[in-house]
């Protein structure tokens, strides 16, 4: 089994991510992002000397290139739309935990 | 007298229905209430659909009939169709197959959307996916898995398998899904149903939930051909609401079906017809070749040499933008929320856990890490430099051939469970069809064959923003062929 990935690492990327793990499924992602890891090793044996990065395919020619729109004011939601799916509102605001200590 | 009705109004194609309603041989109607009695007997076994909306749908046909009557001939006027549930509806929920979009409304639709009702489709419902659109095999949803029609123990293929179980089924005449990696295609073959994902920036993506945003394109999946193009036609073009889409022209794909193969270009490439096939595979295709060369094609072998990257890339590369994309589900702004969380860090942990599913959650971890400082280099900035490769080897291609011929999948659908448990194993699946979405190109699969009473699909790789070249090829092998209008036992 690989552990190109350690517990604590994965417990690390939890932590970036804001996602909470159960034990079993660190362990889990261990595994499985380990293999995974070893398997994508392949890409450093391909010579990249001097080529670019794509970051997308809509990059080849000038035709398909988006221009810049026209910068003007448009109706945009309305708040009660906005907020109809929130779970937790008040006062016409999303509602969200203290961020600062009392 | 009215003109008679035909037999069984499920399985008609689009153009056919169209031809049916302009003679007033049926009503939208009808048509609407033979597709709804055919969901209901058999979406309780395939479970096609998240949403099936008959109410909603029988007031849309009634419009399209009235439509009709004052003289109104939209391109789509009275079609029931599908949508895939990444595609936000106003109407309906938006679920992405995902807990933590449970009972969602988006308060706007989707470009496509509004482009189907304008062109007067009727919509049916929305329909099941992998959570997110991250998987191949419909069988990460929230909500259950979808089976296919030809054999309901294995999987439609995914992530859009429900949209391609759906079209398969005769629960709807076409469907709309999305294809980051061959979430069109790979069902689409599965399922015995022609599905093309379009050039990166030929259809808007306002509206589609995003998964990989550099990857990701709104397609469609139809019995046929001509009606893929009907579609495409209907749902193509420059949005400025989405920055990503293309100021281009949009062709009339259904006036540019038919002409033919003759003198026509075809590359194989020869890493697509590899060791390690379902056997039967490769001699499929090469069958179906055999019948493009019949109909005048010139058939050449092509190499695409970093083939065998794209697999490894494609799982960097995505992730890193889901990870990116998937961080605004927090709870906060829409969908779930953990009830008892005790601050702010505690309820975005806990809300993103019972949110969402495991495939989901592996690849946040995934992106998380390819993106994670000291790693950004070696993984994700790797991964896009193989990336500019991957699609050199198609620009080279591109100097000799007019479109590339390949199986779509390296087997038929496999058994629900198989690869449930393995996530290489299941991503291995993909290794034909995800090039394509890292070069940015346009692709199709349809039906040519079958294996063990198995659809197989042949896939036509395109150049960017020439859709119209590789419906032409498939139309043609159609015109030459039947397997796009075998239909499943189950239907």
């Amino acid at each position: 089994m690989s552990n190109t990935l350690t517990l604590a690492e994965v417990e690390h990327i939890a932590e970036l991510a804001k996602l909470g793990l159960t034990p079993q499924e660190a362990q889990m992602f261990q595994e499985q992002l380990s293999a995974i890891l070893d398997y994508a090793a392949m890409l450093q044996q391909v010579d990249t000397e001097g080529v670019l990065p794509t970051a997308q395919g809509l990059d080849s020619g000038e035709a398909e290139r988006p221009g810049m729109r026209e910068d003007r004011v448009a109706p945009s939601l309305a708040q009660a739309q906005a907020l109809a799916n929130a779970p937790a509102q008040q006062d016409g605001q999303f509602k969200v935990h203290p961020i600062l200590d009392e | 007298m009215r003109p008679s009705l035909p037999s069984d109004l499920t399985h008609l194609t689009i153009h056919e229905a169209l031809l049916a309603l302009r003679r007033g041989a049926i009503s939208a109607v009808e048509l609407t209430q033979a597709l709804l009695a055919r969901a209901e007997a058999v979406d309780p076994r395939l479970h096609a659909y998240l949403t099936l909306d008959a109410a909603g749908a029988l007031a849309q046909a009634r419009e399209a009939d009235r439509r009709r009557a004052a003289g109104d001939d939209a391109p789509l006027l009275g079609v029931p169709l599908a949508i895939k549930d990444v595609i936000c509806t106003r109407d309906l929920p938006t679920t992405c197959g995902s807990r933590i979009l449970q009972g969602y409304r988006s308060p706007y639709d989707a470009t496509v959307v509004a482009k189907l009702r304008e062109a007067g489709a009727v919509i049916l419902g929305k329909t099941n996916t992998d959570e997110f659109a991250m998987g191949s095999s419909t069988e990460g949803s929230a909500f259950g898995p979808t089976r296919n029609p030809w054999d309901l123990e294995r999987v439609p293929g995914g992530s859009s398998g429900g949209s391609a179980a759906a079209v398969a089924a005769g629960e709807a005449l076409g469907a709309l899904g999305s294809d980051t990696g061959g979430s069109i295609r790979q069902p689409a073959a599965f399922c015995g149903v022609v599905g093309i994902k379009p050039t990166y920036g030929r259809v808007s993506r306002y509206g589609l939930v995003a998964f990989a945003s550099s990857l990701d394109q709104i397609g469609c999946l139809a019995r046929d051909t001509r009606d893929a193009a009907l579609l495409l036609r209907a749902i193509a073009g420059h949005d400025p609401l989405d920055a990503t889409s293309a100021p281009l022209p949009v062709p009339d794909y259904v006036e540019q079906l038919a002409g033919g193969v003759k003198g026509l270009r075809l590359g194989v490439p020869e890493e697509y017809l590899c060791e390690g096939m379902q056997p039967g595979m490769a001699e499929t295709i090469r069958e179906a070749l055999a019948v493009l060369k019949g109909l005048g094609a010139e058939i050449g072998p092509v190499s695409l040499p970093h083939t065998r990257y794209a697999l490894p890339v494609y799982y960097l590369i995505a992730p890193a933008e889901a990870s990116a994309n998937l961080a605004r589900f927090d709870g906060v702004k829409y969908g779930y929320a953990f009830p008892d969380a005790v601050d702010m860090w505690d309820s975005y942990r806990r809300t993103r856990q019972h949110g969402f599913g495991a495939e989901v959650k592996r690849r946040v971890m995934l992106g998380t890490y390819a993106l994670s400082a000291g790693y950004y280099d070696q993984y994700y900035l790797k991964a896009q430099k193989v990336r500019t490769l991957i699609r050199g080897d198609f620009d080279r291609a591109w100097e000799r051939y007019d479109a590339l011929i390949a199986p779509t999948t390296p087997t038929t659908a496999f058994k629900i469970g198989e690869k449930v448990d393995d996530p290489l194993q299941m991503y291995l699946g993909d290794i034909f069809t995800l090039s394509l979405n890292l070069a940015g190109l346009c692709g199709l699969s349809v039906p040519c064959g079958q294996l063990a009473g198995l659809p197989v699909g042949m896939q036509v790789l395109g150049r960017a923003f020439d859709e119209a070249t590789i419906l032409r090829v498939a139309h043609a092998y159609e015109q030459a062929t039947d397997w796009h209008t075998q239909a499943p036992p189950c239907a």
